[in-house]
């Protein structure tokens, strides 16, 4: 059991409703048009990214999907660098090239979101042969949907991994639909992480990926083994609580469904368990909601007034 | 004749072809219940059944690959690619199998699919969900590329890609889905034939050769210029890439001795240079200017920002521009 203290599993907290806000804030934006192009949410999925970001040693690396912006709080990229990405203003992460999809910090060990599903994860296989071509002790923590198993992609990473004995954490963020299509109609084998057995790589857990806490216990274990033996290959089942991206019609699952896994928003779980066992009154949980509010509306206000990039701008960074 | 969307007509080729010959069917990442992420497979699901309209899992190498086998196999897959950005993971099958296939069997074994995928930008999509990749696959023999600008020879051109016995790949501006609108006959089964340009526009002064979205922002630049300059463009539609109507293009060139080319992808080794290649082997003789590419810059994507994707952007301003200029020469 996760051996916190009250100060970090409020921090914590905060860190879920942060992303919470902003993630409706940017909905609001979309919708106002001051967001174009694609946008996926990560609502409902907090407890997930938060808990398995916490868990991260200061010298272990993260990359994941598009699905990307809880990701880029949890690891620290203040949000209104996000919603200036987000936003396409020069003070975004990427200078407004990338957008939603792409959001990345170097010195933080956040190698980025990648757009083009199961993409990343060769990615992750070769960050994580330097540990072992270094002789450097750190894990890499490669988040994805459940979408990106059934591509050769995952395959190959996975296999290799195994190969090599590669300290990386294989997450997978099964939030049960890969955009419209449910698990049970794209992987033969819906307990995916029995596909470990199949590359002889540790089978990991499946854990609450509504539970911050138990993802995070989750994590830092697997992290631990990642670094001594090799790969492992774990499920964080979640849900999320908006489409796939906006506009989704949402064909594939009925209101009943969601509403029945709204029942247990992991914000709402895990503050309930602060005020139950950590004596944390709900004023004070109100107070970081409205803490959140203001540090997203201050975000806003940051990328509005930021500049837009320029013509000259599409011609940087081609070439080293 | 209604009017139609581009979607709209490219639904309707589908649906009329898996009416026709029970061998089509389509396959690709949520082209069922949810109807395709741009709605293109609607309803199909319910008129033709999940045996006919499959969803796959997110694989798009075996989504073509498995065009590819149930093709050779006598059946006529429409295969789905969701964005022509996530195509590459099937490069191996597109250009080492299914180009290659009747080839390598003597003639013995056709490849009769299409592969449909949004392309382009212009909506906002970024790096990887904004290219062109029309070029790459240009350049492979055995292939068919067909780049439609608008509702009546998408439908026609599509129904003619289904029932064409070798890989067509069919590529849709994404951003003319819905922006595009044309007349499409009510009833009553067309084709348009794979392979002849069309001129969309007649004029003696120079020509513009486009496909895609370009040529429909090319024919608004030709009418603005008319009207505004009194230039008269020839507006040819190449339509088909692959393979190339030389003698289509080359008609207009001897008419009007100038030519602009239009193109949304990168400019460098782009489609650009194959049609400034025609015009200079076999039009050389009336050649009245230089030939002149107006395409996306080389750069390695679209980027997201709004002020730099239109800066990446050929629009009807810029064709303009680029007609005024030329013809000025």
């Amino acid at each position: 059991m996760a051996d916190l203290s009250k100060d970090t599993l409020l921090d914590m907290y905060r860190n879920m409703v942060v992303i919470r806000r902003l993630e409706e804030k940017s909905a609001e934006l979309y919708q106002q048009g001051l967001i174009g192009g694609f946008l996926h949410l990560y609502i409902g999925q907090e407890a997930t990214g938060v808990g398995a970001v916490w868990a991260l040693g200061e010298d272990d690396h993260v990359i994941t999907a598009y699905r990307d912006h809880g990701i880029a709080v949890s690891i620290g990229i203040e949000p209104k660098y996000i919603l200036a990405e987000m936003m396409g203003k020069t003070t975004g992460v990427s200078k407004g090239k990338g957008g939603s999809m792409h959001l990345a910090d170097k010195d933080k060990h956040f190698w980025g979101g990648y757009a083009i599903v199961g993409g990343h994860l060769p990615l992750a296989t070769g960050l994580a042969l330097r540990a072992r071509y270094k002789d450097e002790n750190f894990a890499v923590l490669c988040l994805m949907g459940d979408g990106s198993t059934n591509i050769g992609y995952f395959h190959e990473s996975l296999n290799m991994s195994a190969v090599w004995d590669l300290p990386v954490v294989w997450m997978i963020e099964n939030n049960q639909y890969g955009m419209g299509t449910a698990v049970d109609r794209a992987s033969g084998e819906t307990e995916l992480v029995k596909r470990a057995v199949g590359y002889g790589m540790k089978e990991g857990p499946r854990v609450d990926g509504m539970d911050v806490l138990a993802v995070y216990d989750a994590t830092k274990e697997a992290l631990e083994y990642a670094k001594k033996n090799g790969p492992i290959l774990m499920e964080s089942l979640t849900y999320r609580f908006v489409g796939h991206s906006m506009g989704d019609p949402e064909r594939y699952r009925t209101k009943e469904e969601v509403h029945e896994y709204q029942e247990g928003d992991p914000i709402r779980i895990f503050g309930d368990k602060l005020i139950g066992e950590h004596k944390v009154t709900q004023e004070q949980l109100d107070v970081f909601d409205r803490e959140a509010r203001d540090l997203i509306n201050e975000a806003v206000e940051f990328a509005t007034n930021s500049p837009n990039p320029e013509f000259d701008d599409l011609f940087v960074d081609i070439y080293s | 004749m209604a009017m139609k969307t581009l979607i709209e007509a490219i639904s309707e080729a589908m649906d009329e072809e898996m009416a026709r010959d029970e061998r089509v069917f389509i396959t690709g990442e949520d082209v069922g219940p949810r109807g395709g992420v741009f709605r293109a497979t609607m309803g199909l699901i319910d008129k033709y059944g999940a045996g006919r309209v499959v969803d796959s899992p997110l694989a798009e190498l075996s989504i073509i690959a498995i065009g590819i086998g149930a093709a050779m196999a006598g059946l006529r897959p429409i295969c789905e690619i969701q964005f022509a950005d996530f195509i590459h993971p099937a490069m191996n099958q597109i250009i080492n199998e299914a180009a290659k296939m009747y080839y390598r069997s003597d003639g013995q074994w056709p490849v009769p699919m299409v592969i449909r995928a949004p392309y382009g930008g212009g909506i906002g999509g970024g790096l990887y969900h904004s290219q062109s990749l029309e070029a790459i696959f240009a350049h492979v023999p055995g292939l068919k590329i067909v780049v439609p600008s608008n509702p009546y020879d998408a439908k026609g051109l599509l129904k003619s890609a289904v029932r064409d016995p070798n890989p067509v790949m069919f590529f849709e501006t994404k951003k003319g889905y819905r922006l595009i609108k044309g007349e499409v006959p009510e009833d009553g089964d067309y084709t348009v034939p794979i392979g002849p340009v069309n001129v969309l526009r007649e004029g003696d002064d120079l020509t513009v050769y486009a496909y895609g979205i370009m040529a429909y922002y090319t024919w608004q630049a030709a009418e603005q210029v008319a009207d505004e300059d009194g230039i008269e463009c020839e507006v040819v539609d190449i339509r088909t890439l692959l393979p190339l109507d030389r003698e289509g293009i080359l008609e207009s060139f001897k008419k009007t001795g100038k030519a602009l080319i239009v193109y949304e992808d990168n400019l460098t080794m782009g489609y650009g240079a194959e049609i400034a290649a025609v015009l200079s082997d076999d039009g050389f003789e009336y050649m009245d200017g230089p030939i002149k590419r107006l395409a996306g810059p080389d750069v390695p994507g679209v980027p997201f920002s709004h002020p730099i994707q239109e800066a990446f952007m050929p629009n009807p301003k810029k064709i303009a521009a680029a007609i005024r200029d030329l013809a000025g020469y």
